[in-house]
């Protein structure tokens, strides 16, 4: 008995995981909340790209703050809004099709970010750290920042939650009505703007989009109605951050990409549930 | 908290589109919609008395989409007047756009009573949550078409006549005097049209308008009291007798149809059916 309680809470004796598992525990929250109308409305590629694209204001923050956080979080902040609404610019009046339009747009500031870094000498450790995260780097500060965040994002879910759901259920009804549909639609994309730059930290931009896609799409198998998914899909991602973290202590892997494979392991077994569910269904 | 007070008026304004006193609920004149070069309605005219019920009918790509689409506000027209209740189309809460059922996306995690709600929308403004008033609308609005039992059911688990009702209740919990039904009839069975038929009778009752469009002649000339013969332009306007003369209706489906003529009537068999005609149209 003692010893599984002690397994459990001895990564608690270290501050910085205490940190950090608040952390993925908030991250998690947010990403899946947003992530509900990526997986909803189909902006996975998006999401994706949208993380991938504010590697350069990464870049400029790191070699301008030199390694500081507080000018690392504002310029990834900046980047990440301008990103998202330059995409949803892009995808107005593209004369290409929209996910090409994106794919270049992506690529092309994700080099951008990597060229920048490079330009400082044994960038690779702190380059892998944007890439993949560092959640056990997350400071009091990172934290104070990520939970004022993540109840601004929150609140405007909660304060947008119709329009959200008319808008993205039926556009023509949300036009019919003259609901301000393209501020709106802004807004949405500033939200997964800043669901981005708050999870960075936790699994930096290359994994980004598992955390706003996988737990959703989870709770989205599991439930049909919006709110259970939103709840549902917060739950998971809670859980796949603590767990991953656990993981990551007691297998030492990267956290995380321990905190994603979580996640998809959910995904895993819900998907095969429901499978197995259908094909024993079938057979009565 | 400048661009929240912005979004309320600017949502709020455009549901407060005024009704001229003595003006035709719809009074459209000389309308012509081109997209790019393609001509897609043709200096069209038509008035519509409160009440009314119009069927349009028409082959695949006749624009019959595009003309509800023009009323509804959603599709800016090229020239000509469309005047409801003497304005211009854009912003009126009483018009509602009952949508195809292949445009749907039956998957979405949303209740019977969630997407009736959505017609409240306007009524609520927004930052708004429902009211009990609200949902005691929503409540009657599905009791008129008969799914109070279904309100807590997941959309996909209605039959193709629920879903079909569902969106007409959605438009009578927004309190519409003139409804646009895309193509209602198309891939229901017989009882569902009859129950569609019905409720089309309970909303003469209370004086709603009602433009349908569809493919099938028989019922148009059964069950409305006038159709209007369309392919990009009119070809006929009045009762069905009028127009669907064995001329006419060559003339406006050309090859597409074949008349067969028997002892007592002609009968007309098309082989239009059912393609997506929003398959040729570009939506913003």
């Amino acid at each position: 008995m003692n010893t599984w309680l002690d397994l459990l809470l001895e990564p608690f004796s270290y501050a910085f995981m205490v940190r950090g598992m608040f952390a993925a525990l908030l991250v998690g929250v947010v990403c899946a909340t947003v992530g509900t109308y990526v997986v909803l409305r189909g902006m996975a590629f998006f999401g994706d790209a949208l993380a991938h694209a504010i590697l350069p204001g990464v870049a400029v923050g790191y070699l301008l703050g030199g390694g500081a956080r507080e000018p690392l979080f504002w310029w990834s902040l900046l980047t990440a809004i301008a990103a998202s609404i330059g995409i949803g610019a892009i995808s107005k009046g593209a004369q290409l099709r929209e996910d090409t339009a994106i794919g270049i747009v992506f690529a092309g500031m994700f080099a951008l970010g990597i060229a920048l870094i490079s330009t400082v000498r044994n960038y690779t450790n702190d380059l892998a750290h944007f890439l993949f995260g560092d959640v056990l780097g997350v400071s009091a500060a990172d934290l104070v920042r990520i939970a004022i965040f993540a109840a601004l994002i929150l609140l405007t879910v909660f304060l947008f939650y119709k329009e959200f759901l008319v808008l993205s259920f039926d556009p023509l009804l949300a036009v019919t009505l003259r609901l301000p549909g393209r501020i709106l639609e802004y807004i949405l994309l500033v939200l997964i703007a800043l669901a981005v730059v708050v999870s960075l930290q936790t699994v930096g931009v290359a994994l980004m989009v598992a955390m706003l896609v996988t737990p959703a799409a989870t709770a989205y198998l599991l439930t049909r109605r919006l709110p259970y998914m939103m709840a549902l899909g917060a739950v998971i991602a809670a859980l796949s951050g603590v767990i991953g973290l656990y993981l990551s202590y007691y297998v030492s892997v990267s956290s995380g990409a321990a905190i994603v494979l979580t996640s998809t392991l959910f995904f895993i077994l819900v998907w095969g549930g429901r499978a197995l569910q259908r094909a024993y269904r079938e057979r009565m | 908290m400048g661009i929240l007070k912005e979004l309320r008026t600017s949502s709020l304004s455009g549901y407060h589109v005024p009704h001229q006193p003595g003006a035709p609920i719809l009074e459209i004149s000389n309308l012509t919609l081109r997209y790019e070069n393609v001509l897609a309605l043709d200096n069209l005219s038509v008035k519509v008395t409160s009440g009314e019920r119009l069927a349009v009918i028409g082959p695949n790509g006749a624009g019959k989409s595009s003309l509800f689409k023009v009323i509804a506000g959603v599709l800016q027209h090229t020239s000509g007047e469309v005047n409801i209740y003497g304005h211009g189309p854009g912003g009126h809460i009483c018009i509602a756009y009952v949508p195809q059922r292949s445009q749907v996306d039956w998957k979405f995690p949303v209740s019977v009573a969630d997407v009736v709600m959505m017609g409240r929308i306007s009524k609520l403004g927004i930052l708004r949550w429902p009211k009990p008033r609200d949902w005691e609308y929503v409540r009657q609005s599905l009791r008129v078409v008969g799914l109070e039992e279904q309100a807590n059911r997941q959309i996909a688990e209605l039959s193709g006549g629920q879903q079909q009702r569902m969106f007409i209740a959605r438009a009578l919990a927004q309190e519409a005097e003139l409804m646009l039904m895309d193509e209602p009839f198309t891939g229901l069975d017989l009882n569902s049209q009859v129950d569609i038929l019905n409720i089309m009778d309970e909303l003469r009752q209370r004086g709603v308008t009602v433009l349908a469009s569809t493919h099938d002649l028989n019922l148009a000339s059964e069950h409305f009291e006038r159709v209007l013969l369309l392919n990009r332009r009119v070809y006929g306007l009045g009762s069905p007798a009028e127009v669907f003369t064995p001329e006419l209706l060559l003339r406006a489906f050309g090859g597409h149809l074949r008349l067969l003529q028997t002892e007592t009537e002609v009968v007309a068999v098309g082989d239009t059916c059912c393609e997506d005609e929003a398959s040729h149209e570009h939506l913003a």
